[in-house]
Parts: C-alpha cells; sequence; structure tokens
C-alpha cells in the first residue's frame, strides 16, 4: 500500500515527462493526485499494522501528516491544471510589473514531473519510520521542489531558488550528523547494535546515552528546522515562498514545512522515550516563540501579500514548535493546528493566485476591490483572514485555544502571553493589508475575466474543511490525532 | 593500517587548509576532487574485518562521483562562466588561514573531549571530520563565488562522510547509497543553478543577488 | 660524549661552505651549465679574509658587531646540535629553546647591522627579514616540541638519539609532516628559493642579500661563512629525522649525517630549480603553512 502511494506518482512523473501535448499531461496530474488521495483514504479507513523492524510505515502521525499533504495536493493539482492554461493563454511570455521583467516558464512537463516526484518524496518521508531513509527523503523533497520554485524563468525566482537551495541542504547535512549521533547514542558500550529504526529507538527508552542523545537532537532540530523555517533558519522561507508560483507554495507552506515538522517530532518522541523530554521541549518551546516573534515582526509592515503569506507561515511553524515543546495537552492542539494551517494556508496561498494573476502585482498597496472584480475568491479571501488569524468558528481557534490553555495551564504564563503578543500582532498586520486588498476601491486598468471554478473551488473547499473542524471533530479524526500526539511524546486533552 | 588511515585524514586536514588558502577556482575544484578520491579508501581501511562488499561499494561509488563526476561538472560550469579566481572574499586568504589552524586545535581538543562508546578505527577521524565539515560551511560563508559555494558543500559532505566512517557497521547501505544518490542530485541541480545565474546575471558572485529583501513598506 | 661528537662542530665548520656549492652545482645542471667550482666559497672567503676593510663614517660599532656576534650565536648554536644519532657537545634540558633563542639572537644582530647603515634599501630587507621571522619562529618552535612531545625528552641530543627506521613505520604522518614543516623552514631561513633569491642583486625583491649590501672584506666573510652555517644548522635539524637509527659506531653515525646533509643540499638544488619564487605578499602564506605543518604534527603527538 505505502510502496504504491510512493511509486505510482514516481511512474507517473516518467509518463509526465514522455507525454508532449498538454491537456492529457494535466489530466494525468490530477488523476494521479485523485489515485493518491483514494488511496490515502484507504489507508485511514483500513489502517494496517507496521510490520516490526519495517522501514516504512504509517503510524498515526504519519497517517495524519499523509491526509494533509494528499489533500492539498489533490487541490493544487486541481489549481494547477487551471493556473498552467492561463499561462499558455500568453504565448509563454509573462510580464511582472513589479520588477518589469518579462520572463518565460519552464517546460510544463518537467514541471508537472517535477510536482508528481514532489509528492512521492513526501510521501517517503511520513510514511518512514527510518531515520536514514527519513533524511534521504526530505533532502529528495528539497531537490524535487528546486525546479519547482525556478518555474517562473526570471531573475528574482533563480536568487530565491539558489537561496532555498543552498541553505536548506547545508541544513540538512546536519541532520545528516544528527544521524549519526543517533546510532552512537543507541549503541552498546561496545559499538554494536546501533540503530535508526524510530521504533526500536523508543522502545530503548532510558537504556541511550544522554549525552550523544542530547547533542543528536540539536543536529536533528537545527537541520529539520532549516527545512521548517525556524529563526534564525528561516532565511531562504519568505523568498522561496513567494516567488515560487502559486500552487507550488500552497505545497510548500502546507505540506512541506509539515514533514519537516515531522521529523522533528520524531527526534523529539525518542528524547520523551529516552527521558530527555524536558530538554528537547525547551530547545523546541525556545525555537518556536523566537520564530513567532520574528515572524509576527516581519508581517507588521509587509508591502508584499505573498510573503506576508510565507511569514505567517513561519509563524504557525513556531507556534507548532511551541505547542509541541509545552507538551501533554499542547501535543494535541499541536496536531490539530498542522492540520488546520495546512489547510488555510493552502486556501490563501491558491487565492493569492488568483490575485497575482488579476493584478500582475504582488504588492498589497497595488491590490484593492477584489470582491467586486473577483467575488468569489474575494470573499474566500475575508474568510481565510479569520481562518488565519485563529478566529472563531475556524478549526484554527480551537487548535491555538487547546495550546494556549495547555501552556497556563502548566505555569508558563511568560511563554503563552508572548505567544499572544506575537499572534496578536500579526493580527493586526494581517487583518489591514487583507481588508484593504478585499475592500477599497479597484486599481485603473485591471479587468479581470470570469472566476473559473477550478481556480476557486480547491480553496473554498479547503476553507470548508477548516471551518468544519472548528465546528466538530470527528470521532475517528480525534482519535487519530490522540494517538499522533500521543506516539510523538505529548498528551490529549 | 592505522598509518593509513591516519595518512589520509592528514591528507584530508592539509587539503582543507589548501582550500582555505587558495583563491584559485580551478585549484580548489581540484582538491576537493583529491579529497573525494582519498576518501573512497576509508570506508575500506576502516572495516577491522578484511574486504567487506558493502565499504568496497560504497567507498568505490563515493570515489567516483567525488572524484570524477562532480569535478567534471564544476569544471565545466567554470568554463562556461568565465570565472577562474575568487576575487575580494569576505575574509582574506591568510586570516581564513589562521582561523582555519584555531578551528583544527579546537577540532582537535573537541575530538579528545568526546568519549565514543567504542573505538573507533582511528582517533583522528572524528577531529579531521569536524574540521572539514567546518571548512566547507566556513566556505560558503565567506566566499562569493556560487562555485566556491557548491564546493564547500562538497568538502563539509566529505567531512560528515568522514564522520561517517566512526559508525560504519551500524549504517545501512541502503541509505548509505541513498545520501550518495541525494548529494548528487543536489550537486548536479546546483551546477544547473550555477549556470542558469551566470546567464541572467553575467556573473556567479551570490552575494550580489540581494534583490530578495525586506525593504521599506 | 666521544670523538664523533667533539669532531661535528669541527666538521661543520669546515664543510658548511660546501654546502651552496653542491646546491650551486645541482642548479647548474639542471639549467644545463657548468656552474661555480664546488668550492667556490672556500675561493671567496679565502679571498675576502685577506682584504682590508673601509666602513661608512655614518655607521657605529653596531655595524661592525653584526657579523662576528651572529657567527658566535652559531657557533654556540653548533655545541648544541646533534647531527642525526651524533651526540651534542653539550646537552641540557631545554637546549632546544636555547638553540632557537640563539638563532633569533644572530637575527637580531644582523638586522641591527643593516639599520645601522640607514641605507633604505637595507632597512627594507630587514623590515621583511624580521616581517617573515614572525612566522618563521614560531613555526620552528613547534616543531621542536613536537619533536620533543615524540621523545619525551627537552634537550636535543635525545629528541634525534630516539628516532630511528623503527619510529618511521610507528609515526609515519607526523614525521613526514614535520619533514615538510622544516624542509620549507629550512628554505625560508636560509633565504632559499620560494622565498628569497639567493643570486638576484635587485634590492626590491632580495631579503637576506640585501641586509649585507654594506659589509665588506672580514665582515663580510663572515656573514658569507656565517650563513653557511645556518644552512648547516638547520640542515642537521632536518637531516636528524632521517633513517637509520644509531649504528653504534659513532663514526658511521657521522657519515651518515654529513652523508644526508650531502643529500638535502641535493634536493634543495632540485627544488630551487623545478619552483618558482612566490611573490612577496604570498611568503607569509608559505611559512603559515609550515607553521601549520609543524603544528599538526604536535597534534599528532597528543594521543
Amino acid at each position: 500500500m505505502i510502496l504504491a502511494l510512493v511509486f505510482i506518482p514516481l511512474l507517473s512523473a516518467l509518463a509526465a515527462m514522455l507525454i508532449r501535448p498538454d491537456r492529457p499531461r494535466r489530466r494525468l496530474l490530477v488523476a494521479t493526485a485523485a489515485i493518491h488521495s483514494a488511496l490515502t483514504a484507504a489507508c485511514w479507513v483500513s489502517p494496517g499494522t507496521a510490520a516490526p523492524g519495517a522501514w516504512v510505515g504509517l503510524d498515526a502521525a504519519g497517517r495524519l501528516f499523509l491526509g494533509i499533504t494528499s489533500l492539498l495536493f489533490l487541490a493544487a493539482a486541481i489549481y494547477a491544471s487551471h493556473s498552467l492554461g492561463q499561462g499558455r493563454a500568453a504565448r509563454g511570455r509573462q510580464t511582472e510589473e513589479d520588477t518589469g521583467s518579462v520572463f518565460v516558464n519552464a517546460p510544463e512537463a518537467v514541471f508537472t514531473a517535477c510536482l508528481l516526484v514532489f509528492l512521492s518524496t513526501m510521501t517517503l518521508v511520513v510514511s518512514s519510520q527510518h531515520l536514514g531513509l527519513l533524511w534521504v527523503a526530505v533532502e529528495a523533497t528539497t531537490l524535487a521542489t528546486a525546479p519547482l520554485i525556478y518555474f517562473h524563468r526570471q531573475p528574482s525566482s533563480l536568487e530565491a531558488t539558489w537561496k532555498y537551495l543552498l541553505v536548506c541542504s547545508v541544513g540538512i547535512a546536519l541532520a545528516l550528523l544528527g544521524n549519526f549521533l543517533v546510532v552512537v547514542a543507541s549503541a552498546a558500550p561496545g559499538g554494536a547494535h546501533g540503530t535508526l529504526l524510530v521504533p526500536d529507538l523508543v522502545a530503548r527508552g532510558a537504556r541511550m546515552q544522554a549525552p550523544w542523545l542530547k547533542a543528536a537532537f540539536v543536529f536533528l532540530l537545527v537541520g529539520y528546522g532549516t527545512k521548517m523555517g525556524l529563526a534564525p533558519m528561516h532565511t531562504w522561507l519568505p523568498d522561496a515562498h513567494s516567488e515560487a508560483p502559486s500552487p507550488v507554495s500552497a505545497l510548500l507552506s502546507g505540506a512541506l514545512l509539515n514533514c519537516a515538522f515531522l521529523g522533528i517530532l520524531r527526534a523529539h518522541s525518542i528524547c520523551v522515550a529516552a527521558g530527555l523530554g524536558d530538554f528537547s521541549g525547551q530547545l523546541l518551546a525556545g525555537f518556536g516563540i523566537l520564530s513567532m516573534g520574528l515572524a509576527a515582526a516581519f508581517i507588521a509592515n509587509q508591502p508584499d501579500y505573498k510573503r506576508m503569506l510565507a511569514y505567517s507561515s513561519m509563524e504557525h511553524m513556531g507556534l507548532l514548535a511551541l505547542g509541541a515543546g509545552i507538551g501533554g495537552a499542547a501535543m494535541f492542539g499541536a496536531m490539530l493546528h498542522a492540520v488546520n494551517h495546512s489547510v488555510v494556508k493552502a486556501a490563501l496561498f491558491l487565492l493569492a493566485g488568483n490575485f497575482l494573476a488579476a493584478y500582475r502585482t504582488k504588492s498589497i498597496a497595488r491590490v484593492g476591490g477584489a470582491i467586486r472584480l473577483l467575488p468569489a475568491s474575494g470573499w474566500l479571501w475575508l474568510a481565510g483572514l479569520f481562518a488565519i488569524t485563529g478566529m472563531p468558528p475556524f478549526g484554527t481557534f480551537a487548535s491555538e485555544f487547546t495550546m494556549l490553555r495547555e501552556a497556563f495551564a502548566q505555569g508558563r504564563i511568560a511563554l503563552a502571553i508572548a505567544a499572544l503578543v506575537a499572534l496578536a500582532i500579526a493580527f493586526a498586520g494581517m487583518s489591514r493589508a487583507f481588508l484593504g486588498m478585499a475592500l477599497g476601491r479597484v486599481p485603473e486598468g485591471v479587468v479581470a475575466g470570469r472566476e473559473r471554478a477550478s481556480a476557486v473551488l480547491p480553496s473554498f473547499v479547503l476553507l470548508a474543511v477548516s471551518l468544519g473542524l472548528g465546528l466538530w471533530i470527528p470521532h475517528g479524526w480525534a482519535s487519530v490525532l490522540e494517538q499522533a500526539a500521543r506516539l510523538s511524546g505529548g498528551g490529549a486533552p | 593500517m592505522n598509518n593509513a588511515i591516519d595518512s589520509i585524514l592528514i591528507f584530508l586536514v592539509l587539503t582543507d587548509l589548501i582550500l582555505l588558502g587558495s583563491s584559485r577556482l580551478k585549484n580548489a575544484i581540484r582538491f576537493v576532487a583529491l579529497q573525494g578520491l582519498a576518501l573512497g579508501l576509508l570506508p575500506m581501511l576502516a572495516h577491522s574485518q578484511g574486504v567487506v562488499w558493502h565499504a568496497v561499494l560504497l567507498g568505490a561509488g563515493s570515489a567516483l562521483l567525488k572524484g570524477f563526476v562532480f569535478p567534471s561538472l564544476m569544471n565545466r560550469a567554470l568554463r562556461e562562466t568565465n570565472a577562474n579566481r575568487e576575487i575580494e572574499p569576505f575574509v582574506g586568504y591568510i586570516s581564513s588561514l589562521l582561523i582555519g589552524v584555531g578551528v583544527l586545535a579546537l577540532s582537535f581538543w573537541s575530538g579528545a573531549r568526546l568519549s565514543l562508546p567504542w573505538e573507533a578505527a582511528s582517533l583522528l577521524l572524528v577531529p579531521a571530520g569536524l574540521f572539514t565539515v567546518w571548512t566547507g560551511l566556513f566556505l560558503i560563508v565567506a566566499r562569493r563565488k556560487a562555485i566556491t559555494q557548491v564546493l564547500g558543500y562538497i568538502a563539509m559532505e566529505n567531512g560528515i562522510f568522514t564522520l561517517g566512517m566512526v559508525l560504519v557497521e551500524a549504517m545501512p547501505l541502503l541509505v548509505e547509497l541513498g545520501v550518495l544518490l541525494d548529494i548528487f542530485v543536489a550537486v548536479f541541480v546546483m551546477g544547473i543553478i550555477v549556470f542558469h545565474i551566470n546567464r541572467e546575471f553575467d556573473h556567479i558572485d551570490s552575494d550580489q543577488l540581494a534583490a530578495l529583501k525586506e525593504g521599506p513598506p | 660524549m666521544n670523538t664523533a661528537s667533539m669532531l661535528h662542530p669541527l666538521l661543520a665548520l669546515l664543510l658548511a661552505p660546501l654546502l651552496p656549492g653542491v646546491i650551486n652545482r645541482t642548479k647548474a645542471f639542471f639549467a644545463g651549465r657548468r656552474g661555480p667550482p664546488l668550492l667556490q666559497t672556500y675561493f671567496d672567503l679565502w679571498k675576502l679574509f685577506r682584504k682590508g676593510a673601509v666602513y661608512s663614517r655614518t655607521t657605529t660599532w653596531i655595524f661592525r658587531a653584526g657579523p662576528i656576534v651572529n657567527f658566535a650565536c652559531l657557533l654556540a648554536a653548533l655545541m648544541v646540535l646533534p647531527l642525526g644519532r651524533v651526540a651534542a657537545p653539550l646537552s641540557f634540558a631545554g637546549d632546544l629553546v636555547l638553540l632557537a633563542y640563539l638563532l633569533g639572537l644572530g637575527r637580531f644582530f644582523t638586522v641591527a647591522a643593516a639599520l645601522d647603515t640607514g641605507s633604505s634599501f637595507e632597512g627594507m630587507g630587514a623590515s621583511r627579514e624580521v616581517q617573515f621571522a614572525v612566522f618563521a619562529e614560531p613555526a620552528l618552535l613547534v616543531g621542536l616540541a613536537a619533536l620533543a612531545r615524540h621523545a619525551q625528552a627537552l634537550s636535543l641530543t635525545p629528541i634525534y638519539a630516539g628516532l630511528s627506521s623503527a619510529s618511521w613505520s610507528v609515526s609515519f604522518p607526523m614525521l613526514a609532516l614535520l619533514g615538510m614543516g622544516l624542509f620549507i623552514l629550512f628554505l625560508s631561513e636560509n633565504c632559499r628559493i620560494p622565498v628569497d633569491d639567493p643570486n638576484t642583486h635587485l634590492e626590491l625583491t632580495m631579503i637576506h642579500e640585501v641586509m649585507v649590501l654594506d659589509h665588506g672584506s672580514v665582515d663580510f666573510g663572515f656573514v658569507q661563512w656565517g650563513s653557511s652555517l645556518k644552512l648547516w644548522i638547520l640542515g642537521a635539524l632536518w637531516t636528524g629525522l632521517m633513517p637509520p637509527g644509531a649504528t653504534g659506531r659513532p663514526l658511521l653515525d657521522l657519515a651518515a649525517g654529513v652523508a644526508w646533509m650531502l643529500v638535502l643540499a641535493v634536493a634543495t638544488g632540485i627544488a630551487e630549480s623545478i619552483m618558482a619564487r612566490v611573490r612577496l605578499l604570498r611568503v607569509p602564506q608559505l611559512l603559515v603553512g609550515a607553521g601549520v605543518l609543524c603544528a599538526l604534527g604536535l597534534l599528532l603527538t597528543f594521543r
């Protein structure tokens, strides 16, 4: 089952390279995404038990993140099949008014193939139970996404791609060192029986050597934290997420950051099992609050709406790290929040793509009157504002509330208040920008065609999911979230 | 046996120092390639019990990749970009060397303090690996040319490979090969991007890639 | 203490002027020339010692003392210097530091004498000499420290006496590093080619030759003899690393040492033939390199 999930996108990628005409290739993309989603749903319905010692297997956390990834990919694929068609209408040449550059796009076949490889590698990340395999998969996601970010062949995208590739590759190389240290920590005094299998490592618990495990956690946190966009290793994130084409931004923010988070969670769960939960939790919370503060500061005065969304992703990643670091019920909140943030952020990035296509600018000041020009996108954009800033009745409210309540309950008042301040600053900055874009006056000379269903529907469905999760969490979901939280060293409320 | 490993590791350290002090990109490429070739011998020597096909395969693959494929990629990029030396690095060559010596002493010190749970193949393994990782990071940070940064990445990878030799027995072959494959693709993609950077900007000075930043609102 | 160790300083005094001759003949051979006779330095010395001296009125006693003190320092250094397995006439704990400082004192007087002339050329040479010494002297001390740690002794004679073919197979990397480092030091301290060119008389590029431009007659004779002796002393530090170990017959050891010295001279000639002088700006880099090699050697002894 898992192997099928990994290999079907790979085979489709191969086919995508071979198919010449555009239309069947786009259908192939959507079809693969649909098959992947169907298989994922099957995994949810009948979760098989992983064989002991197997390198790949879906535990609750893996299933949760696989679900997010698959759902988002389906949405992004539908959107991409629409937006790719749009780009072709202008005979390949596009202009961006912010920089005044005229650019062409990368060949669509390569784009589609990389997108599918990206799906395959993300699936491998969430399903690997072996830290070495996890590393290989995470690095592979970096490599698969680099050409995606450089889809628009213009200098700024190139710059973003270079930063992304270099910073993330170096960061992930450090995570490899962390893996080595895990082996050292897990080995018996004679040097034998070192392992990288997560269940084995968790089972060894306190028999691991604490100093080495601590060092390993630091390296893994820095390594995968780079990929997750935790400050101060976040420098690549706003550039890459704002320069990538919108469906890719949605996947990067919504799915890939979560994959990196899962890598950190695996390391955290090993630490918790070895009795070092306090150490790793403190580190996670520290990095988390730092990222939140820094991101909020950048959101407050941000002139570029895609960058604003990127910094918002960084802020929410900080929140996830904070929740995981606090532990207990906050881990449950973090799991719930990962789901909520992913669907909302992906929806927003897809909507931002609609704005970019209509207004041809990423500048907040030059976008206005969206609810008149693009009614569906405009209203969804406003709904997305409430969802991303954690207003009830959206799911983000429930998850943020869970995390902060646990922080207060544990007596970590300062941490909770700092997080609240950061959230408030982000709320102020984002609502000012979003309201100006949605309401306001339509700039002269901007005309938009009819909104296509494929451009709006994915966002609508994603936001609806977030709303639904805010109102009612199905029992099956709750139990999966609870299992995932317990697996990652936390608890449930 | 031990002397051979030690000699390779010392060669590694010396080439690191040369990398820190050399301005010619062609030389730097050559020395990184030599590092890769020398490191290819390590897995075979590090195994205590004779020839293990797993180690031979790993060493040969790594040597082939780092000794021949990467240098030819880099040399091609170099030819196409018409850059042959690093001009005005952020940190000068003599200061780089002196800092390098300091860090070298530091890595020996920390290598002596870290007591591995078992006997490594050589006492130099950890210090030399740490120093090579640091050298790679330093090259990425302190030099301007995108090619030098790629070289720094490869050097860093060499260091991690060396550190990995501490636990040859524990790492499964499949993972090692996956790591190698990833690095190969990473360097390949980086090479392509360097090529594109040259075409778009007419230079490969990565510090001039600074259009994307937080400007005034 | 035996006849061989008494013989070594005498032999050094007598044979040292042969080394520049060997180096020059090797270079001439590689360049396809006949070159000056092997004994050219002896002829020069003979000529210089018979000449009368002329001193500039702007100079003081420092100028006259320079070559003599330098020569005296080198003579004193010979007293603690073993040649391979041949013990030095004097040996006590810490004599390796004394050796380094005697070389430093000699350098100081040479530099002071050059400055005393008040000539800008000589001042420039002096400044370069001191600038490079800043890098070379620590390297030498670190190298000697590595040897001292390796032999667990603080005196040159036991340090070198302990080395043999066996120590090469046991600690090959460390000895190889020190060999490279000391060879670079040998070249730079004696103003050989990658650092300085003893044959050039273009003031802008020279270091050592420019400092002694104003010396003549007997003084210059001592300068020449002194630089040959320095060649011998730093050479002995290098050749001492080489096998074989002690044979038990002091005279045989002495012969082996002298033979190695000649090999070193030939090697220097070859090195000078195939290398170009590096730019002055790069010289510190070369010397830092030598220091790094010695430091690595030292690090290898900590285990």
